[in-house]
């Protein structure tokens, strides 16, 4: 039988790749089930780390957590590189016209000494704390398992490090561009008491071993808790406090933390609904690690927002995050 | 003294960046290869931002040329003004 | 007050730089474990110049460009049936090759980058790593979707992640890169920033995808040029690890020396593939493999040795042996997978009258006088219907991993092979320089996962080849494999082009 029609010559022999159609059938994948399933290798290593010869190179042991498929881990903003670059793209070049309008137009001499010396006393240190967050997402980049979460990961790894340098720029508007602010932060970061207990706890972070409790500290307890103090409490109080135009340089942060929220409560949910094992631990990490982050972050809060701010109302939005996530 | 080269993707923009870099650096080298170009000279090449905005008649940002890059040797030191590639042997 | 206009060096060094601290509550050796057992002595990091000052601000903007540009090619590619126009299909073999063989070392970069991003104690190193390694993220994925409308019309794409962790020629790039994840963080960059990003992958991706460009594939060259913009920043962090390194400790130098000489060594072994896809898997030419390497590796390799050599660094051992191998290695290898070619992913052939005659002509000292005779042989077994397949199952080199089939280069009719003992067991090598770099770790290599002792240990399943190739590989058997006259690919290539 001779087949005639043409345009039946150029039917594909197959619709994607073998392991993406042992998970989801013979169908058209998306780019970013291409970009992510099972990339990673999982068999057949040569050779132990000389860094770490109880592991295989690629090992799923390095946290408790136990995941049948660590690819159920899926991404619900489905970012792999290019679709994470292009959002992140777009966020900058609004984020960019606002530095550039708040620069302009010198709306930093708009604001009163008070709010001048909060930024720099309480909002510049964070700076630091978003460098100890950029270091333990690529922890979890690093070590943890399966391309799905480390590739996402390492996205909020990156994101934490423009988060830094946004904060770095607030200071050097702020000291037309001497650094002094910078310094002057850095020096209450390293030296005054309202920030000792906040830079114990990131030093603490950063020698946890399970990459996975390293995540619920980071990304569920001290981020929440952050967030809340200063994207919504620090930011009414500027706005009450003449100083709103400073929100422009923030915006960033808080769209940020709307983006990188949907995919962490996705990851929290998936893995604590996995196992009651995965569940206990999750919750006794929160457990251990939210009074002590809400006891590094008291001095902080107890000056925070002219004395105002309620570190109980920042317990409260953790606290209906874990209820949502299913931790409560 | 050893080669240093610059390759480029061969596009619309990379013309005029060839264009500037031939302007400053009189003794360079430009060989044409599919898909790309390719600049060497002895020891030293430099691209300047001011040259290649007067070619390209807009506002150029030194690190716009990794748009552009294909590949480089020679060591780099990048400012607002200028790349340069240079060999000290 | 006017604020004061800040250069790209300053900027960088307060918005980046000064973000870490020194520790006060925690032993700072805890939180990077890592940086003293290699031996290598790091006395000040601050000393650390940042090769290229890209914030993330400016890396998102032109990094989104770049993809911007690369997927509206990738789409186009796609609606256009982008695949009908490449030279020729045996082409698309060497593309089969890139993404079983190279794309996955991407990601290894991306894990190893990630690894050394955390580890490292000074801060503007480990933002250059990082960089890196979401860079090399990019690479597999861009790798991934440039080749997926080839999967859906040619065979042997179909299950390359699998065949990276199992096939056989497929662990000489895998294990390359596990031994350089497995080493420390040091090893780790002069490996991969330097000896291979430096020295070595100018050749894959300059070269080569110009040679992709010439034969019609644009979404290869399209990837690999793009890719290749962020190499760039990549081999500039090769070479200021390096200068870094160097500057930091004298008693640094002679490491650095032991590991420039071993990772040009592997890295020599690894590009014998890269050869085979010049010099026959790209059937228009650009260059031969031997001109590119005395373009990539000769020239500007030996412009860096000379540049370096104010430190105490000299070319790596066993330079001399490679730059006769340059004339013989591509063929080694094209004809080991020609004879190999019913255990091999892609389709393997006899190269065209005129392509000999290219190749006579590229190599005037060897190709007539060692390689052609072979190719004269093998078109006249063709000829008589027997068109020959190597049953034995290859001896491999414990280091590199590739099949016995380099020829010793004070006489390149014989072929090289070492051995050596260790611990009672005899460990077998294809060179001076594989067996070297037993000697010096044997702790490591006696570990090698070894494919063809893995399928004597009956650690493949079996019993047989062709269960083996089709259980354990996920080989499509007479789809994947074989001569590619007769195969399903070349079938559909002329209904293609008849319709």
């Amino acid at each position: 039988m001779t087949i005639e029609i043409k345009t039946s010559t150029l039917e594909p022999v197959r619709q994607t790749f073998a392991n993406l159609e042992r998970r989801f059938g013979n169908k058209q994948a998306t780019r970013y089930q291409e970009a992510t399933y099972d990339v990673q290798a999982t068999n057949n290593f040569h050779y132990r780390p000389l860094w770490q010869p109880d592991k295989e190179l690629n090992d799923a042991t390095r946290t408790d957590i136990v995941m049948e498929d660590w690819y159920a881990l899926k991404d619900p903003r489905q970012f792999y590189y290019g679709t994470y670059v292009q959002q992140r793209a777009k966020m900058q070049e609004l984020a960019e016209s606002n530095y550039s309008f708040f620069e302009k137009r010198g709306l930093s001499s708009h604001l009163s000494d008070e709010v001048k010396a909060s930024l720099v006393r309480h909002l510049i240190p964070l700076r630091h704390v978003e460098h100890t967050a950029n270091l333990n997402n690529v922890y979890g980049s690093a070590y943890g398992y399966g391309t799905a979460i480390t590739q996402a990961l390492l996205y909020d790894g990156m994101d934490r490090l423009g988060i830094a340098q946004y904060l770095s720029r607030i200071g050097l508007i702020l000291d037309g561009n001497s650094g002094d602010a910078l310094s002057q932060a850095k020096e209450f970061w390293m030296n005054d008491p309202v920030w000792q207990g906040q830079r114990a706890l990131c030093e603490k972070t950063l020698v946890i071993k399970d990459w996975f409790e390293t995540f619920i500290v980071q990304d569920l307890v001290m981020d929440t808790l952050m967030h809340d103090l200063y994207y919504r409490q620090y930011d009414e109080w500027l706005n009450a406090n003449g100083a709103q135009d400073v929100g422009m340089l923030t915006e960033f942060m808080r769209d940020w933390n709307r983006d990188v929220s949907r995919w962490a409560d996705s990851v929290f949910k998936t893995v604590a609904s996995e196992s009651d094992h995965n569940k206990a631990l999750m919750k006794g990490w929160v457990e251990t690690w939210r009074g002590q982050t809400a006891e590094a972050m008291a001095p902080l809060a107890q000056e925070l927002c002219g004395g105002s701010a309620s570190l109980d109302d920042a317990l409260a939005a953790l606290d209906k995050r874990l209820k949502k996530i299913g931790l409560a | 003294m050893s080669k240093v080269y610059l390759i480029l993707q061969d596009n619309d923009v990379s013309r005029f960046i060839v264009e500037a870099v031939e302007d400053d650096n009189p003794e360079i080298t430009v060989i044409y290869q599919p898909a790309m170009i390719r600049m060497e000279a002895e020891g030293q090449m430099v691209v300047n931002r001011e040259t290649v905005e007067e070619k390209l008649g807009r506002d150029w940002d030194v690190q716009e040329l990794h748009l552009n890059l294909v590949s480089l040797g020679g060591n780099v030191d990048e400012d607002d003004d200028k790349l340069e590639l240079s060999w000290a042997v | 007050m006017a604020a004061k206009k800040l250069n790209l060096k300053d900027k960088y060094k307060l918005l980046t730089r000064d973000l870490d601290w020194e520790f006060s509550y925690e032993d700072r050796k805890e939180a990077f474990p890592y940086e003293e057992f290699e031996g290598i002595k790091i006395t000040d990091w601050s000393k650390w110049e940042d090769p290229f000052r890209l914030t993330m601000d400016a890396y998102w903007k032109y990094q989104a460009e770049k993809e911007k540009k690369l997927y509206a090619i990738f789409d186009a590619f796609q609606q256009n049936n982008g695949h009908l126009n490449v030279s020729d299909p045996r082409y698309v073999n060497a593309v089969k090759l890139f993404l079983t063989g190279v794309s996955p070392l991407e990601y290894q970069a991306y894990q190893g980058f990630a690894h050394v991003g955390r580890q490292f104690g000074g801060v503007g190193a480990r933002v250059a790593c990082q960089m890196q390694s979401i860079d090399e993220l990019r690479h597999v994925q861009t790798q991934v979707h440039a080749m997926s409308p080839y999967n859906k019309f040619f065979d042997g794409f179909h299950d390359w992640t699998h065949m990276h962790d199992r096939v056989w020629y497929l662990s000489v790039p895998k294990s390359f890169f596990d031994d350089a994840r497995t080493g420390g963080p040091f090893e780790f960059l002069v490996a991969i920033s330097f000896s291979f990003e430096y020295v070595l992958t100018n050749l894959l991706f300059v070269p080569f995808m110009s040679g992709a460009a010439h034969n019609g594939d644009l979404n290869t060259v399209t990837f690999g040029f793009s890719a290749q913009s962020d190499e760039a920043r990549h081999m500039t962090l090769g070479l200021e690890v390096i200068k870094f390194l160097l500057e930091q400790h004298e008693d640094n130098v002679p490491i650095v020396q032991k590991w420039i000489d071993k990772w040009f060594w592997r890295g020599c072994r690894l590009l014998s593939l890269v050869g085979m896809m010049m010099d026959y898997m790209l059937p228009n030419k650009v260059m031969s493999w031997k001109e590119a390497w005395e373009v990539y590796f000769e020239e500007a390799g030996g412009a860096l040795f000379k540049d370096l050599a104010r430190y105490g660094i000299r070319m790596p051992k066993y330079a001399d042996v490679v730059e006769k191998e340059k004339e013989h290695v591509s063929h080694q290898a094209w004809w080991t997978f020609y004879a190999y070619g019913h255990a091999a992913g892609f389709h393997t052939w006899i190269p065209t009258d005129k392509e000999l005659d290219w190749l006579s002509e590229k190599y005037p000292e060897t190709f007539d006088k060692y390689y052609r005779p072979r190719w004269e042989l093998a078109k006249k077994l063709e000829a008589e219907g027997k068109r020959f397949y190597s049953q034995a199952l290859p001896q491999l080199c414990t280091t590199c991993q590739v099949p016995m089939m380099f020829t010793d280069m004070e006489n390149p009719g014989e072929l090289s092979y070492r051995s050596t003992e260790y611990k009672g067991e005899k460990y077998h090598f294809c060179s001076d320089g594989c067996c070297d770099i037993f000697k010096d770790e044997p702790e490591k290599y006696v570990q090698s996962w070894l494919p063809v002792h893995q399928i004597f240990q009956g650690n493949c399943g079996g019993p047989d080849v062709p269960d083996i190739l089709k259980d354990f590989y996920h080989f499509n058997l007479g789809a994947d494999n074989l001569d590619m006259k007769g195969s399903p690919d070349e079938e559909r290539w002329k209904q293609w082009k008849s319709a």
